[in-house]
């Protein structure tokens, strides 16, 4: 990048051999073609620093697929630029508070406890929606079947044993050793944990009552284990262990997952189409503050839920605003055909709608 | 060309003056500046942690260290079990860690043939290199499987009728958390401790060979009981950072905060819950909560210091104290 680190070689060979003219200006012919490159390195982040910088920070559950429309928009629009800092969904709402982000980005909608501190009104946009999925470690990876009330027992620490007769009767014809289910969950904070506990908390009044649903919960049985990765790490190495993580990462990682038996009735396969159809099911409210955990949809997964992008419906600086709202109506309609490659569920045709109709609301 | 006669030190006695009456004061109150500075930053970092925490402080009190609950969902918190879990886990440490850091040193400077030496510690500086994460990874990867397919089977079967060694084993608990950070410390208590043995004076140990003592003689009485509060103070050292250990221990303690009996059940840490919920915490008493757990592992830090000090006292004795 600096020039003069550029230069030392020709300066070099010119003490080496002073009497050569040609040499010398041929060697000085390189340093300044050196410093023209040089100083075109120094332009192009300074041609950059001119475009306009929106910042956001939020959940780190949709990072890929946001940083790849932040990466493909400016193809689009060249003159704007994002900053997405994926300091967890706590971080973004608190920035978002504290108007210290252009938007903030959360994996579970802001209470009205926090919403009440907002200095304007804050709209809860939904981009793409994930799925949780069971994972397992058992000899030969049988393929599993479950439902919602044995999960919640089995984090409860109430059914322990692989041999149980529940599991037994909702796969008959899997040999399950006579093994402890050893649970493993999530130690850190994370979107996943909320989807999960959200989940559980629906098909189970006691773990409602006891634990509940949040991003880090009070787990009654198992052993915590950091990120997706971690989790993954410990099911693996543990014959019998029991654990959840994000589709996007089993699916890239091939871990065996369980069906599950949906509100429908029916065993669904986690899977992208699934989760949209859970999505296009779910009940969804006018301020897109909503949970799409067990929806009714004959195919739905029941394990899912959305992340949401959050700004305030009046701008304070008209520019950024426009190129913000502009931003998330291409987001909306042409990035939300990326997410099913990033094993991210885009959001059915009625709702994309209904939330691009919100986005027209933004006020700059 | 100056007519000055130039002192011995080579500067005039007029500079040589000036710099006495300027420049030691200056550099007087400048190195007392740095050393007041570092109280002043413990002491802003207690005050952002205190202030931090008021929300927590004002409703959980005293009860916030005598609890052992922990539910962010119905926003109930205590610190019992984060506290028992880093102090446990330290101790774990200290006992791993102490006796081969102190064997390594003693090795080193009285033992070592040159070369040995040398090789020896540059590899103990890389130990000191290798990154937190780094360390995980291979605790979660390396480590664990084989503690749980190996050590710990034989730890059962060998002292099993203790409770320290009863109970499922899954791999990932404290002893593991303590095992990681004993390979943490080691490069820190061994470096200081070879530092404070090489100061011992080489008339202590010719008077004790004159004395016809043996080397293990000489080693246990010219050197390590001579060396003694400097090595307290190596140790010391070390167990600061093991209190504050965090991305290795959360990715092998097993991160369940509980009181168990048990080495083979998981614990939990105070500083590994901070890195681990901090991110996500949104309401107002959870991030409160969490800073106060910041602000116990502070005071933790501190008491077990002032402690160790307090201990240190009680040893008498001519000795040599750490350098640092």
């Amino acid at each position: 990048m600096n020039p003069s680190r550029l230069a030392p070689p020709e300066v070099k060979s010119c003490r080496e051999e002073p009497q050569s003219i040609d040499k010398t200006q041929k060697n000085m012919k390189k340093t300044t073609l050196a410093l023209i490159a040089g100083a075109s390195l120094f332009a192009g982040p300074a041609g950059a620093l001119a475009a306009m910088l929106i910042n956001g920070a939020g959940a780190t559950f949709p990072n890929p697929i946001y940083s790849k429309w932040f990466d493909e928009y400016t193809k689009v629009d060249p003159s704007v630029r994002f900053n997405y800092q994926s300091i967890g969904s706590g971080g973004g709402q608190k920035q978002i508070l504290e108007q210290t982000v252009d938007f903030g980005a959360s994996d579970g909608p802001m209470s009205d406890a926090n919403l009440a501190k907002a200095p304007g009104k804050i709209l809860h946009i939904p981009t793409v929606a994930g799925a949780v999925v069971i994972t397992y470690n058992l000899e030969g990876n049988p393929k599993l079947k479950l439902d919602g009330s044995l999960i919640a027992d089995i984090f409860l620490g109430k059914v322990t044993k692989w041999t149980d007769k529940r599991i037994a009767a909702l796969n008959p014809g899997v040999s399950l050793p006579d093994l402890d289910l050893v649970v493993v969950h999530r130690s850190d904070g994370s979107g996943t944990t909320f989807i999960f506990t959200d989940y559980l908390s629906s098909v189970s009044k006691e773990w409602e009552t006891g634990s509940g649903r949040g991003t880090s919960v009070k787990w009654v049985t198992g052993l915590g284990a950091k990120g997706n990765e971690g989790v993954t790490g410990q099911v693996k190495q543990l014959t019998g262990a029991i654990g959840y993580v994000e589709l996007a990462y089993a699916d890239q990682n091939h871990l065996p997952f369980a069906d599950l038996k949906n509100a429908a009735g029916n065993f669904v396969t986690p899977a992208v189409d699934s989760v949209t159809e859970a999505l296009a099911s779910a009940k969804v409210p006018e301020d897109f503050r909503f949970s799409m955990v067990n929806p009714p949809g004959a195919r739905a997964y029941p394990i899912s839920g959305t992340t949401w992008l959050l700004v305030y419906e009046q701008q304070k600086d008209a520019a950024k605003g426009q190129k913000l709202v502009e931003f998330l109506n291409w987001a909306l309609t042409k990035g939300e055909v990326m997410a099913s490659g990033l094993d991210y569920a885009p959001l059915p045709r009625e709702l994309q709608e209904r939330v691009l109709a919100r986005v027209k609301t933004i006020k700059f | 060309m100056t007519t000055e006669q130039p002192t011995v030190a080579g500067r005039t006695q007029l500079e040589a003056e000036t710099g006495r009456t300027v420049g030691d004061p200056v550099f007087k109150w400048l190195t007392l500046a740095m050393a007041v500075s570092v109280f002043v930053l413990i002491g802003l970092i207690g005050y952002e942690l205190a202030h931090g925490s008021r929300l927590a402080l004002s409703q959980f009190g005293w009860r916030f260290l005598l609890d052992s609950d922990w539910d962010p969902v119905n926003e109930h918190f205590g610190a019992v079990p984060f506290i028992f879990g880093t102090l446990v886990s330290s101790l774990i440490a200290l006992v791993i860690a102490v006796p081969l850091s102190i064997a390594t040193a003693v090795y080193l400077t009285e033992l070592a043939p040159r070369g040995l030496k040398e090789v020896l510690t540059l590899f103990i500086e890389l130990l000191a290199a290798v990154p937190s994460v780094i360390l995980g990874l291979w605790g979660i990867f390396v480590m664990v499987p084989w503690l749980r397919l190996h050590l710990f089977p034989w730890l059962r079967a060998a002292f099993g009728v203790l409770p320290l060694f009863q109970g499922p084993i899954y791999g990932v608990s404290m002893l593991a958390g303590g095992i990681i950070i004993a390979i943490m410390i080691l490069p820190i208590i061994t470096s200081v401790s070879r530092e404070i043995l090489r100061s011992v004076p080489g008339l202590q140990r010719e008077a004790a060979y004159a004395l016809g003592a043996t080397r293990w003689e000489v080693t246990r009485i010219a050197v390590l009981s001579y060396a003694k509060k400097g090595l307290f103070g190596a140790v010391i050292l070390g167990l600061g950072r093991a209190l504050g250990e965090t991305m290795a221990v959360t990715m092998v303690i097993g991160n369940r905060p509980e009181i168990a009996k048990s080495l083979f059940a998981p614990g939990y840490t105070l500083a590994s819950v901070v890195a681990n919920e901090f991110t996500e915490a949104t309401t107002d008493v959870y991030i409160n909560a969490l800073f106060e757990i910041g602000l116990v592992l502070l005071g933790v830090t501190v008491l077990v210091n002032v402690l160790a000090q307090i201990l240190l006292k009680t040893f008498a004795g001519p000795s040599v104290r750490p350098q640092n």
